[in-house]
């Protein structure tokens, strides 16, 4: 059976988690066999996980699940992993994904893919295809033993949401102290984090400084979309580092990435490169981002975006 | 404080990707390589800090061939004391990671520290792995690491934030932009690192669990659709009907 750690946070399965469920969902149709959502900590509706896709849920409570601790719940999902003999373990490619794929695959004694971005191919054995070479390339890896752990790429499929509510079954679960310790977080409120976002607008060192944001802000808000930076945006604290794109900071893949006064350089495009749609907008009409394009317009961004904001909320009001 | 650093080369950050052998190997020619920009900017830097700060000593350990030895040397031009390389062409990162928590239980390491991940694998799995079969704590992207006797305080990056943890050695951290300042290293160094001791160990037989059966690039992008910049609504209806985002 496929086992699935989808995450929940303020009180609802998180969208990477519902990725993860539908993910699970069907490459447990390919197998022929049947896939069980595992949550960890407070959630008011664990019977959601079927909406996504699962068939059942072990729902696991206990105070080791109020916060994260990588140690913790490795051991946690590896149990019911045990209990249940999963064939396969699903997660998310996330922050706490990144923490739990290595330490659950030793713990399983199997081989793991993370950031998947397709259902894997069981043709011939299980062969898991994952973009490599930060977005230069993809490569199809073999996992060779009984236990596979995949961690799913954001984005890589759209959550399925008309599954019926599954069954779910309760498990107290007491560990040991876990050995780190929660101090706090710090998150922006009110918007779609990056990594999550389904579009995203970006901009550069071609707005001059930080008080021209303005007009990004009104894009991104008139869009839906969360805002991203270039490096040296980020590195001049024009921007907060945590929408630092690119090479050395998040890879992101959103349906809509517009990339507004960026040039384009090869460290940039490789967080980016994987987003379904490509927009540009760039005075130089020589920039190297134009070639990664799907669509580019050549003008200055002070006139061109608020024209497109414009434009947007027409469209809006037209219905 | 002693901490083992976990160094892998990359491809430069600017190389161009290409196959060879129907696309089952990276074609190297012409490409120059480089130790991961993670590891060598965040954790190595941040572990020089740590021995400034208190004293210890900094090891790099390396799983590859021979051809690794150069970006071990820049390491040690950057200023770690002594590296190892374990002497194997790693074909997962559970080999990699096995060969160095083989190596981390020999020697006596307070921390463990790796790149958040490598930009050629993009994996983020050799870390975890290590913490597990040490079983140690894991603290998974760190942009920030203070450090009081054995006790560290951690900002972690979450989506859309960070989270502080505190936790005592020894750990294993994966090492994110912000946890330091990347470091030039100087002639002395270069010198320097001539004579510090780079010990090439065998492998310890750890067998692979998957392999990588072959590559494929991204398809081309069809060539851009220009849009006159007056004509906003016109991109608003390609986006709308043609591309189907909005
Ligand atoms: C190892 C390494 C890792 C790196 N990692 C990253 C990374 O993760 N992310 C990243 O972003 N960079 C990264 N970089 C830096 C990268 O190489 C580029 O320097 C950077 O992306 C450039 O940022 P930019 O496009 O905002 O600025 P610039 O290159 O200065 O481009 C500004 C653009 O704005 C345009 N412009 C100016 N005025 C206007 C106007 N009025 N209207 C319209 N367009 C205008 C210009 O034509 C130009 O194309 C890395 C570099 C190295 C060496
Ligand atoms: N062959 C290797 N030798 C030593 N350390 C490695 C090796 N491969 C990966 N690492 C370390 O593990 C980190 C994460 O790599 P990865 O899990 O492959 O993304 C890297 O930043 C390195 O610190």
């Amino acid at each position: 059976m496929v086992l699935i750690f989808a995450e929940s946070g303020d009180g609802k399965i998180r969208k990477a988690g519902q990725e993860a469920i539908t993910y699970g969902k069907r490459l447990a149709e390919k197998a022929g066999v049947s896939c069980t959502a595992v949550i960890l900590g407070p959630l008011d509706h664990p019977e959601d996980a079927g909406k996504y896709g699962a068939d059942q849920v072990v729902h696991v409570t206990g105070p080791a699940f109020d916060h994260f601790d990588a140690q913790v719940w490795a051991r946690a999902i590896s149990d019911v992993a045990l209990e249940k003999q999963a064939g396969y373990v699903i997660l998310s490619h996330s922050s706490r994904g990144k923490a739990l794929t290595g330490r659950l695959a030793i713990r399983l004694n199997a081989a793991c893919v993370s950031g998947a971005n397709d259902i894997p191919d069981l043709g011939n054995g299980c062969l898991v295809s994952k973009g490599v070479y930060s977005g230069k390339a993809f490569a199809t890896i073999r996992l060779e033993t009984d236990v596979k752990v995949i961690s799913v790429m954001g984005n890589a499929l759209q959550p399925m949401t008309d599954g019926a509510p599954a069954p779910v079954q309760g498990l107290a679960w007491s560990a040991a102290e876990p050995r780190v310790k929660f101090l706090k977080s710090d998150k922006v409120e009110g918007t779609v984090p990056l990594p999550e976002a389904e579009k995203v607008v970006s901009a550069g060192r071609g707005m001059k400084g930080p008080e021209n944001w303005g007009i990004i802000e009104e894009l991104a808000s008139e869009l839906g979309a969360t805002t991203a930076c270039s490096r040296p945006v980020a590195d001049s604290d024009w921007r907060p580092h945590h929408e630092h794109v690119g090479q050395t900071g998040i890879a992101i893949r959103p349906n809509l990435y517009i990339a507004i006064g960026i040039s384009g350089a090869i460290q940039h495009l490789a967080g980016v490169n994987r987003s379904k749609v490509i927009v540009v907008i760039n005075k130089d009409p020589e920039a190297p981002f134009f070639k990664a394009a799907d669509y580019g317009v050549v003008g200055d961004l002070f006139e061109v975006v608020p024209r497109l904001t414009q434009a947007i909320r027409n469209m809006k009001a037209a219905g | 404080m002693n901490v083992l650093v976990c160094v892998t080369k990359t491809p430069d950050t600017t190389a161009k990707i290409g196959f060879v052998e129907q696309n089952t190997r990276f074609d190297q020619n012409g490409v120059q390589f480089i130790m991961n920009p993670y590891d060598e900017w965040y954790a190595l830097v941040r572990a020089l800090e740590l021995k400034e700060a208190q004293g210890g000593k900094v090891t790099l350990i390396s799983v590859g061939l021979a051809d690794c030895d150069q970006v071990i040397r820049k390491g040690l031009a950057i200023g770690a004391d002594e590296a190892v390389r374990i002497d194997m062409d790693p074909a997962d990162s559970f080999q990699v990671a096995s060969e160095i928590a083989a190596y981390a239980r020999s020697g006596e390491f307070d921390l463990i520290m790796t790149g958040k991940e490598s930009i050629e694998s993009n994996g983020s799995e050799v870390g975890a792995m290590i913490a597990e079969l040490m079983d140690w704590p894991f603290l998974s992207y760190a942009s920030k690491m203070e450090m009081v006797g054995s006790t560290a305080t951690v900002d972690l990056e979450i989506e859309g934030g960070e989270e502080t943890v505190q936790v005592n050695t020894p750990f294993v951290i994966s090492a994110a932009k912000g946890l330091a300042e990347q470091r030039i290293p100087n002639m002395r160094g270069i010198m320097m690192a001539k004579t510090k001791p780079l010990q090439v160990l065998p492998g310890s037989g750890a067998a692979a669990r998957s392999s990588i059966v072959g590559y494929s690039l991204p398809k081309e992008k069809a060539s851009v659709h220009l849009v006159d910049p007056e004509r906003m609504d016109e991109l608003v209806r390609l986006l709308k009907e043609e591309a189907k985002v909005l």
